[in-house]
């Protein structure tokens, strides 16, 4: 920036008053998430700064109380079936796009993104309307079903994004050495494409452990997840115990986009070899 | 092992003429095309079961009218046989009277008046006292019999109710999602003004919408700015504290502004505390808290679109036009408002696509007049168990979600979306 003092003043003016902006809305983004650490650790009952003393007392409450417990653990069991069974699909169906020509291909792949265009209250209501008929609602397999559908898109695209860059030379290679359609994709493929396969995982383990509308319609109080916990509390009357759930959610959340970047570096890495010093 | 086994193989093999070397290819690509179609197989079997037929089923709920013909269904044929014109005749009443001695005892009594209490209010008690109150048996006198027990029989308002809800499919959801309704002559008109809620509501969605989606683009464009002109360390961080709020969960997100915005909320105490008002500010349950909590959820879906676009503008472009002695302003104006336009483009489109669906975020921070249209496709749904009006909601939406993507699609890319 050798040239700065060239610029002039008006110019400066400018940069100056939108790195301020800039800032400022930096602060918007991130402040009022990271306001329900301070509250979850509080030692009063109520939500207000100051905070009277630091306590653990929400977290107890949280990891003892049964309703939040069975929240967490409905949860954690709805997402990672969720996850395997989407990213068995999703990534099965991605290597078909990826190595197939035809005609109605385009339609098929519209078919398989369709989902996440589709407001969700709509997808939440049809599948109650659909899972009514075939007493799938308030079952387990009823919520993983749809959570399913949901992040199976999300999959798709991810792994498909990968395979663009993926070599098709490669396979072409192994099977000139003689190894079976299944020996490649074990032994070739799926090793290289495997970050966009883990990045898909983690997409729709996300989609599905944050999800609450399809889980406000298909669940009864047995299935209840974790936002639809935190949603009922935070419609009736917030507790502290709400600011620990949400917190346990955050960390979740940022765990998994530091993956997703971890991921995301190393597959770049992987496909340029050279740019990365 | 196998390698060698291959090639051994290959050697040996005698050399195929050109035509059955052809088909040879031609059978291996057949063979590939099949074994792709079958890893495919399995997700588009799954998609289309689990979420083009409920889906499908949900819309189709819309003009679906199984009620009257299928619990009154001598009353349904003697309707559509009718001109809908005057007062029907004893062979309506007859029928009628029929069909409600064979569902007097039963669920569907209820059923079929709630179904005709939506068309008319007051029907269903209409029909209740009514079946109650029959002549045990026909005696070719039943239209004075029905006269008799009320004289609301004698209202064109209920055959025309009982004419046009007749055939099999109905256009009477569709109609009242769009504050219309058929007059008993059976023209299309407007429902009386103290009942044009909809209009009201889709007027709401696209105000809340847009202002969202313009709330977004002003704050996000010269966020994205700066992030594409700072260099990589500070951008890499700046992009960090994008995504931090794009990967947190809507719900916490709204959670948190629930407790920020209201009265005792940190938001109030701290303007008074700095002595900027006297009294807590209204932030929370209204359209204010509404605009805050959704910009806060949406504008990270409208500064990455921008942001990878004007990353990849080169300078080169604002330099040459300076050096032509353009002034800033105008550089701006002619350069590289236009070189970031789709970047702008996509990023509208997303925000406004997402928020029209928004649901969540309405239903905690705002107040009953915030509501848009996903939370009345949750309440029909729900409370009301409007199963047809839920659906005429849900098309419209669906519709004007498609139109976007038809029109603007290119823009946006599917793999920015994420809803939840």
């Amino acid at each position: 920036m050798a040239a700065a003092t060239h610029i002039p003043a008006t110019e400066r003016a400018v940069l100056i008053g939108s790195r301020i902006f800039t800032t400022l809305v930096f602060i918007f983004l991130i402040a009022p998430i990271f306001v329900v650490v301070p509250l979850s650790l509080t030692a009063g009952q109520l939500l207000v700064f100051p905070l009277p003393g630091l306590s653990l007392q929400w977290y107890r409450e949280f990891f003892t109380s049964p309703l939040w417990t069975g929240a967490l653990a409905n949860s954690v069991f709805v997402a990672l079936v969720t996850t395997v069974a989407a990213t068995t699909l999703g990534t099965t169906a991605a290597l078909g796009l990826h190595g197939a020509r035809f005609r109605f291909k385009p339609i098929l792949v519209a078919l398989l993104v369709t989902p996440i265009a589709v407001p969700v209250v709509i997808i939440a209501v049809s599948a109650f309307y659909f899972f009514a008929s075939i007493n799938l609602v308030g079952t387990y397999l009823g919520l993983i079903l749809a959570h399913i559908a949901l992040a199976l898109p999300f999959v798709v695209i991810t792994v498909s994004a990968t395979l663009q860059s993926f070599d098709p030379n490669l396979p072409r290679a192994a099977a000139s050495l003689g190894a079976s359609p299944l020996r490649t994709l074990r032994t070739v493929t799926l090793p290289i494409i495997a970050p966009g396969v883990a990045s898909g995982a983690v997409f729709a383990f996300v989609t599905s452990f944050d999800e609450l509308v399809i889980a406000l319609f298909l669940t009864s109080p047995q299935q209840r997840t974790l936002p639809r916990q935190i949603f009922s509390g935070v419609s009736e009357n917030i507790s502290p115990t709400i600011t620990a759930a949400a917190v346990v959610l955050l960390i979740v959340s940022v765990l998994l986009m530091l993956v997703m970047e971890w991921l995301r570096a190393r597959s770049q890495r992987l496909r340029n070899p050279l740019e990365t010093a | 092992m196998s390698m060698a086994a291959t090639s051994h193989e290959m050697a040996a093999a005698p050399v195929p003429r050109a035509a059955s070397l052809a088909a040879q290819v031609g059978a291996a690509e057949r063979r590939h095309l099949w074994r792709m179609l079958a890893l495919l197989a399995p997700s588009v079997l799954f998609t289309a079961f689990f979420f083009v037929v409920p889906l499908a089923l949900f819309m189709f709920r819309s003009v679906d009218n199984p009620e009257v013909s299928g619990y009154l269904p001598q009353t349904a044929a003697v309707m559509q046989a009718w001109s809908g014109k005057g007062e029907p005749d004893e062979a309506a009443f007859a029928a009628l009277a029929a069909d409600l001695r064979a569902i007097r005892d039963t669920p569907a009594l209820g059923l079929i008046g709630r179904r005709l209490n939506y068309a008319l209010p007051g029907f269903r008690g209409l029909l209740t006292k009514t079946a109650r109150r029959l002549p045990a048996a026909d005696d070719g006198a039943t239209k004075a019999a029905f006269l008799a027990i009320d004289e609301k029989w004698r209202d064109p308002a209920i055959w025309g109710v009982l004419h046009q809800q007749s055939g099999r499919l109905t256009s009477f959801y569709l109609l009242t999602a769009l504050d219309l309704e058929k007059s008993p002559e059976g023209e299309i008109r407007r429902v009386a003004p103290e009942q044009r809620i909809f209009i009201d509501l889709y007027g709401r969605t696209l105000t809340v919408s847009l202002g969202v989606t313009a709330l977004c683009l002003l704050i996000g464009y010269p966020v994205a700015a700066v992030m594409s002109r700072a260099g990589p360390r500070a951008a890499s961080w700046m992009l960090m504290l994008v995504l931090v709020p794009f990967w947190t969960s809507l719900l916490v997100r709204s959670t948190a502004w629930v407790i920020l915005l209201q009265n005792e909320g940190l938001v109030n105490k701290s303007l008074i505390a700095l002595g900027l008002i006297d009294q807590p500010l209204a932030l929370i349950f209204n359209r204010a808290g509404v605009f805050i909590a959704m910009v806060h959820v949406l504008l990270p879906y409208a500064i990455l679109p921008i942001y990878s676009v004007m990353k990849g503008i080169s300078g080169n472009h604002l330099r040459a036009a300076a050096s032509l002695g353009a002034p800033p302003l105008r550089v701006f104006r002619t350069v590289y408002l236009p070189l970031t336009l789709p970047g702008l483009a996509a990023g509208g489109t997303l925000v406004f696509v997402l928020s029209v669906g928004f649901y969540v975020t309405p239903a905690l921070v705002g107040g009953p007049g915030d509501q848009m249209i996903g939370y009345f496709i949750a309440y029909f749904t729900n409370s009301a168990v409007n199963w047809g009006l839920a659906s005429a909601l849900g098309a419209l939406l669906l519709l004007v979600v498609a139109a976007i993507y038809l029109a603007l699609g290119k823009l946006v890319g599917f793999d920015r979306l994420r809803v939840r």
